[in-house]
């Protein structure tokens, strides 16, 4: 009898898809990924359209069959387990409602499958429009519904199977920018509060941050990161998610010295030291340091580097500054202050640069 | 990582959809072979009896063809003729489709269902009217203007009544690219500096070229295949198809009926083929899918009165048309004795009774088939991927390329002798019927299965239902406009043919549209108006029917399907 372990609920193991188009040519979409997801946990899938995250989605779900590798949820090998016996509900990034089945049909529908008395039925719907705040719009199709509506009933249609896993397939992409931002919170709340376990998968990176326990970056069909949202965002491992989840600036350097913890490097003629990394460097390479906007500071004082400002954007909380710096550009962020009035500066002024250094992080260029 | 096993995995998953799905196999093979049957075979042996003199291959028959002005004649008016009504009815049908989808005009309500009444129409009935009004004894011809001609009779009057039969093609092909034209581009083009006119010049205009040319091209082929319309008012003017017909039944030349009938697949074919493979993929082109408003100031307030006279001067012109039909079936005597007679009726009932009866049952019986096997082939065309497809494809949509004329005498050379002995048997006209019209069930299925996402049925697959709950449950009922409006077109079409039709009825099973054309040579004009007028109401109580079982509107049944 094997023990039932939460801390592996969800597992992928050496997961591979091959899509072949019968005439020779293989797209390896997913390349040998392993995963493994906490019970009640929120993983999010993050990375660049093509990535591979949506086609590991669905062959969790069974939509896709895998070229190689298993998958496991609970401690059962679910490889050859039919889509619509696998109990994941999934919510689509078109949301895929029913258009000739009524809001209250469209979330009935799993529950009918599952041959639940029509008072049970009608009760578990009841609960979930409730929850998702689609009380009233039952009697009404789809095609009536504003997107942020739709949504919800995409939600609640997964909800209403009390599922222990729940897949999202990119589901607020098709909603405008403040409606995102207050669905994602319903989202996170309602997954808390049912304490299901939710594959999110989705190419926005502040979505990534604010909702998940675990970020898994995604890149040409492999893993390039696991983490929290903290870890990630502060310590990315590659260039590659340092450019991606942190929209790092980088900046060509020269590695001077190697110590035993830290590296010394020169940018314009100044040396300074940054922590080592588990990537091995020589000495004379050159490197690309990256520093994320807000650990950049920009003034008119004289300090170590020189740029030049090309524009800047007041954006209310923030101002944004693109500045030409070694034949290149670095963006710097400030936050502005209540009651304090923002920096000013021409376009084409000559500027300082200066770089809270502790925050550099070496890569391979 | 061995490669080999690599292959063999991926083999596995791409046979597993046929090998797991014997159902789907079987099908695919059974309904493979009937097309081959009832399609290509029946062509087969129409092309091989034209291009054989004495069993061995020759081009003589083509030769004598092109080399006597008798034959070559008749080639040259059905072309021409061709392009004088595929201008004129893309025109008016461009009128039409303008008019109402970007103009604008009061009475949509009428105009709408105006702009497709003559699809329903027995083929011929519009020359029929013709004659009464302006025949050698025309009610405006004769009685009105005191003429006695016959002018009627040949190019004139069979541009008249192409025009009047066709332009509904023309319009169901443009009116959709009209409206799918985004009204923010028109706007736009106002906008930067272009004055109405010069934006229907500069914007709509050209982006409803290629329907435009589509039209143009689908009109030309109808003219040309037209049967029933050249047979009784083309008078002297020559076309292919009556001379295939005559040359066929009439001599018994059947090696030349054959070239003829040959002869009128060639554009048939070409356009097909510039239609499936050119002007789909030009057309879709021009649609930004981004706005779904409705234009409503693109044209000014003089074009929108001019637009609404022309388009209710069209109404009224085809309006008056059923009117005559109508009228002719109550006249003792057309142009002689005007007074109201039941008489028609009595004579009709008696000659015509039974054939209404058998062309009616044999609709019926087709109909539901022919829908049925359109949308399994959709289904299979858009959802499944297999080796061969394409030539599934390909096949269902042939038939829609073969001219009527030609069917008929394929299917009279093929099917006159062991193993498919069928001519004059109910189901030869069944399969004609069937096979003819399928291309519009499969049609307006891959249509209708390609608006639903793959997302939809998948959604109900990943919340527990089963191939066969979600097929009965999600997609069956989102295709069912699909499938009545199908399903109606072959009803109408197995009513209305005629061009195949005529080669194949039979003493026992004989064809209600044949019959009015014999009533019609002999000039027993008034059965024949009686026998047109119940087809039409058969046609109309039957879409009445299906509208009120469905719950359908007329929009979705004529809208979805060309």
């Amino acid at each position: 009898m094997e023990q039932k372990n939460d801390n592996e609920y969800l597992v992928l193991k050496d997961l591979t898809k091959i899509f072949s188009d019968g005439r020779g040519n293989e797209v390896t979409a997913v390349d040998n990924i392993s995963l493994t997801i906490k019970k009640g946990d929120f993983v999010t899938l993050l990375g660049p359209s093509g990535c591979g995250k949506t086609t590991t989605l669905r062959m969790v779900a069974g939509f896709e069959l895998q070229t190689y590798g298993d998958i496991t949820l609970d401690n059962k090998l679910i490889n050859n387990v039919a889509p619509f016996d696998r109990n994941m509900p999934m919510v689509f990034q078109s949301y895929a409602l029913f258009p000739h089945l009524t809001i209250f049909e469209n979330i009935a529908y799993g529950l009918k499958i599952r041959k639940l008395s029509k008072e049970v039925i009608k009760n578990d719907v009841a609960m979930v429009s409730q929850m998702v705040n689609l009380v009233g719009l039952e009697n009404r199709y789809p095609g009536e519904l504003s997107g942020g509506q739709q949504q919800r009933v995409a939600l609640a249609r997964a909800l209403v199977l009390k599922p222990e896993i729940i897949l999202f397939d990119e589901p607020l992409s098709n909603l405008d920018a403040k409606l995102r931002i207050q669905t994602r919170t319903e989202i996170k709340r309602v997954q808390q509060m049912m304490g299901i376990t939710a594959l999110y998968v989705t190419h926005d990176q502040s979505e990534a941050l604010s909702m998940s326990d675990q970020i898994v970056i995604m890149n040409r069909g492999e893993i390039a990161q696991v983490g929290s949202p903290e870890e990630i965002y502060n310590n990315p491992n590659s260039s590659f998610v340092a450019d991606f989840i942190g929209n790092a600036n980088f900046i060509d350097a020269k590695v001077s010295e190697i110590g035993s913890k830290s590296i010394t490097v020169t940018v314009q003629g100044n040396s300074f030291e940054v922590k080592k990394t588990d990537e091995e460097f020589s000495e004379g390479e050159e490197v690309a340091l990256a520093i994320k906007p807000e650990a950049v500071d920009i003034s008119l004082e004289p300090t170590g580097f020189t740029g030049k400002l090309d524009v800047s954007s007041f954006l209310g909380s923030i101002t944004e500054y693109k500045i030409e710096f070694e034949n290149s550009f670095i963006i710097a962020i400030h936050s502005n202050t209540a009651g304090q009035t923002v920096k000013h500066f021409k376009m084409g002024e000559e500027v300082y640069v200066d770089f809270k250094k502790e925050f550099f992080r070496i890569y391979k260029k | 990582m061995a490669n080999n096993k690599l292959k063999r995995r991926l083999n596995k998953n791409s046979f597993h959809q046929l090998t797991s799905d014997p159902a789907l196999f079987i099908g695919v093979i059974l309904i493979l072979a009937s097309l081959v049957l009832f399609i290509v075979y029946p062509l087969y042996a129409a092309a091989k009896l034209s291009l054989s003199d004495d069993g061995v291959f020759s081009l003589s028959q083509y030769q004598y063809i092109f080399t006597h002005s008798y034959y070559s004649k008749s080639i040259m008016n059905s072309v021409m003729l061709g392009a004088i009504v595929a201008t004129l009815a893309t025109f008016v049908g461009f009128v039409f489709a303008f008019a109402i989808a970007k103009g604008g005009i009061k009475g949509q309500k009428f105009f709408q269902p105006m702009a497709i009444l003559p699809i329903i129409s027995p083929p011929f009935m519009f020359a029929l009217s013709v004659i009464l009004l302006f025949g050698r004894n025309g009610l405006i011809t004769a009685k009105l203007l005191h003429m006695d001609t016959s002018g009627v009779y040949g190019l004139k009057g069979l541009v008249i009544v192409q025009v009047i039969t066709m332009y509904p093609i023309a319009y169901m092909t443009l009116v959709g690219i009209l409206q799918a034209i985004d009204p923010d581009l028109e706007t736009c083009a106002m906008n930067l500096g272009a004055k109405r006119i010069k934006t229907f010049f500069t914007v709509t205009l050209p982006l409803a070229l290629p329907g435009i040319f589509a039209s143009w091209l689908l009109v030309f082929v109808g003219s040309l295949t037209d049967f029933g319309n050249p047979i009784i008012i083309g008078g002297e003017f020559d076309v292919l198809s009556v001379r295939a017909y005559l040359e066929f039944t009439g001599m018994g030349n059947l090696p030349r009926g054959a070239a003829l009938a040959m002869l009128l697949l060639v554009p048939t074919v070409g356009v097909f083929f510039i239609q499936k493979y050119i002007i789909k993929n030009k057309a879709y082109v021009t649609i930004t899918g981004k706005s779904s408003r409705r234009g409503s100031s693109s044209v000014t307030g003089v074009a929108k009165i001019g637009l609404f006279i022309f388009t209710l001067g069209v109404s009224l012109f085809v309006i008056m048309f059923y009117v005559t039909i109508i009228s002719g079936s109550f006249i003792k005597l057309w142009s002689v004795d005007w007074s109201f007679t039941l008489r028609h009726f009595v004579y009709a009932w008696d000659v015509g009774f039974t054939t209404l009866k058998n062309t009616l049952i044999l609709a019926t019986i087709s109909t539901p088939i022919t829908a049925v096997l359109g949308m399994i082939i959709a289904f299979i065309v858009v959802r499944k991927s297999f080796a061969g497809k394409q030539i599934l494809d390909f096949l269902s949509m042939l038939s829609y390329a073969i001219p009527g004329t030609a069917v008929g005498i394929g299917y009279i050379l093929a099917f006159n002798k062991a193993p498919f002995k069928l001519s004059g048997t109910a189901f030869i006209l069944i399969a004609v019927y069937v096979f003819r019209n399928v291309p519009i069930g499969v049609q307006g299925g891959i249509a209708a299965l390609k608006q639903i996402s793959g997302d939809i049925e998948e959604s109900s697959t990943n919340l527990g239902a089963s191939t066969a709950y979600t097929f009965r449950k999600i997609t069956l009922p989102l295709v069912r406009p699909a499938f009545f409006a199908g399903a109606t077109f072959a009803f109408v079409r197995s009513m209305t043919a005629i061009s195949a039709i005529i080669f194949l009825v039979s003493a026992r099973w004989n064809h209600l549209t044949v019959l009015i054309l014999a009533q019609t040579e002999i000039m027993r004009l008034g059965a024949a108006s009686v026998l047109s007028f119940a087809l039409i109401v058969v046609v109309m109580a039957f879409i009445f029917i299906i509208m009120k079982l469905t719950g359908l509107k007329q929009s979705q049944i004529f809208g979805t399907t060309k």
